[in-house]
């Protein structure tokens, strides 16, 4: 085939892209040559659009081992124990094959942290869908679940959490983003950087077949009415081989045989090899007759462009090759020496005795395109002002029923009921909390993680949603009695050529920025999804936020249940009554327009800091973040979690009950305590300058306003855990 | 007492029952699928997972490994076999065990805790128990099982049925069936009642700060009725 512009259009890149290539050859590129620059290059790739504002992020920390960059992020848990994690999306392909395209999402990002090392101890997800009355929904939302735990469970990795929300905005492209967490020993961590001369650069895992091709450009693109014709491009995944991989790959890591080791995700054997190349600062030459395919007569071009999963590039010491063989075929899995490091810094791939490309690393990597994307700022909306008259027929609890039953507050345990979450038999906490919650196997010590969004805070002023994100992980993962280490991020966003969308990202940026950085919650790995739209029609802006922290022990961990009648129940934070942009503006008054909560990072922190300071003095019976739905949305979900009631008192404060008990005002939590406690909590509180109101006491099984605002557990109970069940017919 | 849990390729929950027999007093031996002898054992183990991917049918693949001779004729010699949840899968493709395992009647993959009641307890996975009804943990996508009628009969007869599911009273309905199996059969004997296949977990209940403790008290009756 003979390669011009139009080919390379045709390939994604930009005609001024094509250029560049062209004069970085000095020579005009062959097809296998153009497929691998347009793989290196495609946005999923490069990140061209996003580079110059990932930077500005903060990366570093004290507990903070590898940073992004690698396969994964690494952080410190003390005794030479470590986790590697890292969040990924993978939207385009669910969309178009939900069962394959979550699934082979789950294993891509398990394949990123065992290839550092590490045994996958949780997964976690997030996932967003359209209207639930979009014709596509329903059949989305089953094979998406399907597919998650199709893979998670065969592979014995426990899904300990998740999130799940349902908005218009996605009905044309939905979001499906999978964090998987390991557990690894500090000096046996395992890095992509090759090294070393006439190494021997191998191949295991599965075949590679012509599926995939071209995964990652499909996945840097806007989706159109020919989307259907794109499901070729969708990845299968194959778990079980993958489960294999999994444990040859750490049998082999428990030698020392191995001197690099990156799995094969977007774009395959192209990016796999010329990411090692590059940061080894050395060339890589590969025999691609050598390589293990699945169909015949695959030509060059496809066996670099496949997605095939489950697949994996070893660069070995010399002279291990038998010792690593002997372990993958007692593994059932394909092994073959494909190719050796050189001093060239080139790509150099040779075909049936030819040499079917010869590409300096350089000019992929370094010279990869980055542009400084036009972006519009987006002002902080006029605050509106509640009308009296439009709330003063509301009753709070008809209110409140309809909030827990609303599809983004409501019960997911249909979901999580299909995840396998109780393998591995150390997940303390399962999903349906705060936070989950794992030990690290053999210790006292125990691990929380969390994944979050708040796509319409976002989409109302990016810069505040940006930072109540990674707020709102931060409290969950108090909530629970962590304490707060690092965060991963994924985020998805619009087509970045598109001035708002561009705009959306970056502010959601500076505002993660901020927040990380105010909360020593450093950003260690992450990945970013643009082009989430189909034509003109742009997601709103999600970046998800993957949190985790540490509990020393894991006997104080904390749950969000009430645990005795008589307790008190008190609320940390200030509640100003911040109605704008809640769901109870957007349900219930149907008003869509006005500002995102303010998030105080100052607040955020002192709460948060304090919150641990009595969790460690054993004050605390049981906790939970208020986010969506306010105060008496989190309280209800206590209550049912708990089958105990509140009896409330509202505060004398000058805002009205309906404010006071739905407005999304941010960082607090509702914590329960031993009536006794009071003066002591009270004291800590008050030392360390932190707002409470006492809100009630709990009961047997009512949550109880006044004689006439008053409702059973067991109503608030089926409210909100019919709704999803109902909608899936079940 | 020695026990042996058996790896096959796929098998994910060998580690959780290595964790579970050593916690109550056994000497346990992993051992892999393709050895040809297994060591000396008191009890056998086929653990849950997804031997082979599940891809041809659950367990058949597994059903034939080179281990499974030695695991057939251990058996038949009135060695104690457990096979849980995928390891019933296998059992049942061995025919060590009558009956098959189908999927799920909501076609969905469940996992939750739920009440088994004791069908029978004149043998050793059961005497001495205490309760009539445990709580135990499923983790499975095809734990729907079935038999012809006239093997339903001949079970029945033998008294083959080891658990049911039932609610936390004991009461075995309809409504507490999580998969649709025939009569709520959670797990079964075969005739001589030394090997048993059920699709719960016990070795995901020996914590309380997981999922709970019924599955100590299966284990620690275990190894007393085995000494």
């Amino acid at each position: 085939m003979i390669v011009n512009e139009q080919v390379a259009v045709d390939h994604g890149l930009k005609k001024d892209e094509y250029a560049k290539i062209c004069d970085l050859l000095k020579r005009t590129p062959n097809i296998t040559e153009l497929g691998i620059f347009s793989a290196m290059w495609n946005e999923h790739c490069s990140y061209k659009s996003s580079r110059l504002h990932l930077k500005k992020l903060p990366t570093k920390g004290k507990k903070v081992i590898q940073g992004p960059g690698e396969n994964a992020g690494v952080i410190d848990i003390e005794d030479n124990d470590a986790i590697v994690f890292k969040i990924e999306s993978h939207n385009h392909p669910s969309f178009i094959e939900p069962y394959q395209g979550a699934a082979t999402g789950v294993g891509g990002i398990m394949r990123d942290v065992f290839t550092m090392g590490a045994r996958p101890i949780a997964n976690l997800n997030s996932i967003h869908f359209g209207s639930p009355q979009h014709k596509k929904t329903k059949n989305l939302l089953r094979g998406v679940v399907h597919g998650i735990g199709g893979y998670g469970n065969c592979m014995g990795v426990p899904t300990i959490a998740g999130q799940t929300s349902f908005d218009s905005s996605y009905n044309g492209n939905i979001l499906v983003n999978a964090m998987t967490l390991g557990l690894v020993k500090k000096d046996k961590i395992f890095y992509s950087k090759a090294a070393g001369l006439n190494k021997p650069v191998i191949y295991v895992g599965s075949k590679t077949g012509r599926d995939g091709i071209h995964g990652a450009s499909m996945a840097s693109a806007s989706f159109d009415e020919k989307i259907e014709e794109k499901k070729p491009t969708v990845q299968v995944g194959d778990p079980f081989t993958e489960k294999l991989l999994l444990e040859a790959c750490l049998e082999l890591m428990a030698g020392d045989s191995i001197i690099a080791i990156q799995d094969m995700g977007a774009a395959g054997l192209t990016s796999s090899s010329i990411e090692m190349a590059s940061k080894g600062n050395l060339g890589i030459e590969i025999n691609l007759n050598k390589v293990p395919c699945r169909e015949t007569k695959m030509t060059p071009y496809e066996i670099m462009l496949s997605e095939s999963q489950e697949r994996m590039l070893i660069i070995l010491e010399n002279g291990k090759e038998d010792h690593a063989k002997k372990i993958f075929d007692k593994w059932n899995l394909d092994f073959a020496v494909i190719g050796k490091t050189t001093k060239s810094k080139k790509i150099e791939l040779y075909f049936d005795k030819e040499k079917v490309a010869d590409i300096p690393v350089n000019t992929l990597v370094e010279n990869s395109p980055m542009y400084d994307r036009k972006w519009k700022k987006i002002k902080l909306p006029k605050k509106n002002k509640i009308k009296k008259e439009d709330i003063k027929h509301l009753k709070i609890i008809d209110v409140l029923k309809k909030i827990l039953a609303n599809p983004n507050v409501c019960s997911k345990e249909w979901i999580w009921q299909q995840y396998d979450h109780t393998v591995m038999g150390d997940t303390i906490q399962k999903p349906g909390g705060d936070a989950g919650v794992v030990r690290v196997h053999g210790t006292d010590k125990a691990v929380a993680a969390s994944v979050d969004s708040s796509a319409v805070y976002c989409w109302a002023h990016p810069l505040t949603g940006g930072k109540q994100v990674v707020c709102e992980s931060f409290r969950n993962l108090i909530s629970v009695g962590a304490k707060p280490i690092a965060i991963t991020n994924c985020l998805n966003f619009g087509s970045p050529e598109n001035e708002e969308n561009m705009g959306e990202f970056v502010e959601c940026v500076q505002g993660i920025g901020e927040a990380s950085d105010y909360l020593k919650f450093p950003v260690v790995s992450g990945n970013v999804s643009f082009y989430n739209q189909t034509k003109d029609q742009g997601i709103k802006p999600t970046p998800a936020i993957g949190g985790v922290g540490l509990i020393k022990d894991y006997k104080n961990m904390i749950t969000m249940d009430f645990k005795e009648v008589d307790n008190l129940v008190l609320v940390i934070g200030k509640t100003e009554g911040h109605i704008d942009q809640s769901l109870f503006a957007r349900t219930i008054l149907d008003e869509k327009n006005g500002p995102p909560p303010e998030v105080n990072l100052f607040n955020e922190k002192n709460n948060g800091d304090t919150l641990l300071k009595l969790i460690d003095n054993k004050l605390i019976k049981s906790a939970h973040d208020v986010s969506l739905g306010g105060i008496i949305t989190a309280v209800a979900k206590m209550c049912i979690k708990g089958k105990k009631g509140i009896s409330i008192k509202k505060p004398k404060y000058l805002i009205n009950e309906i404010e006071y008990l739905f407005a999304e005002d941010q960082g607090r939590y509702i914590l329960e305590i031993n009536k006794k406690d009071f003066k002591k909590v009270a004291d800590i509180l008050n030392k360390n300058a932190v707002h409470f109101d006492e809100l009630g006491t709990i009961n047997e099984n009512e949550l109880y306003i006044n004689d006439k605002t008053k409702v059973t557990i067991d109503e608030l109970s089926t409210s909100n855990k019919s709704w999803l069940k109902d909608y899936m017919g079940k | 007492m020695k026990s042996s849990v058996i790896t096959f390729p796929g098998s994910n929950c060998d580690r959780d029952m290595d964790v579970a027999l050593k916690k109550f007093g056994f000497k346990n031996k992993m051992v892999w699928h393709a050895d040809a002898e297994l060591p000396k054992s008191d009890l056998v183990v086929l653990p849950g997972g997804f031997s082979y991917g599940d891809y041809l049918r659950c367990g058949s693949m597994a059903s034939k490994s080179k281990i499974m001779q030695s695991i057939i004729n251990f058996a038949n010699s009135g060695g104690m076999v457990m096979g849980i949840c995928n390891g019933f899968q296998i059992l049942v493709e061995t025919g060590l065990v009558p009956g098959v395992l189908l999927r799920n009647k909501y076609l969905e993959f469940i996992c939750k805790n739920v009440f088994v009641k004791i069908n029978d307890k004149k043998n050793k996975y059961f005497k001495n128990v205490d309760n009539e009804v445990l709580e135990f943990h499923i983790a499975h996508n095809e734990g729907n099982y079935f038999c012809t009628d006239d093997q339903l009969k001949e079970i029945e007869d033998n008294n083959q049925i080891a658990i049911n599911y039932c609610d936390e009273n004991g009461k075995i309905e309809d409504q507490f069936n999580p998969n649709g199996s025939i009569k709520n059969i959670a797990g079964i004997f075969n005739r001589e009642k030394n090997v048993l296949g059920m699709m719960p977990h016990p070795e995901r209940m020996i914590d309380a700060s997981l999922s709970g403790e019924d599955g100590s008290l299966f284990f620690k009756n275990l190894i007393n009725n085995l000494k």
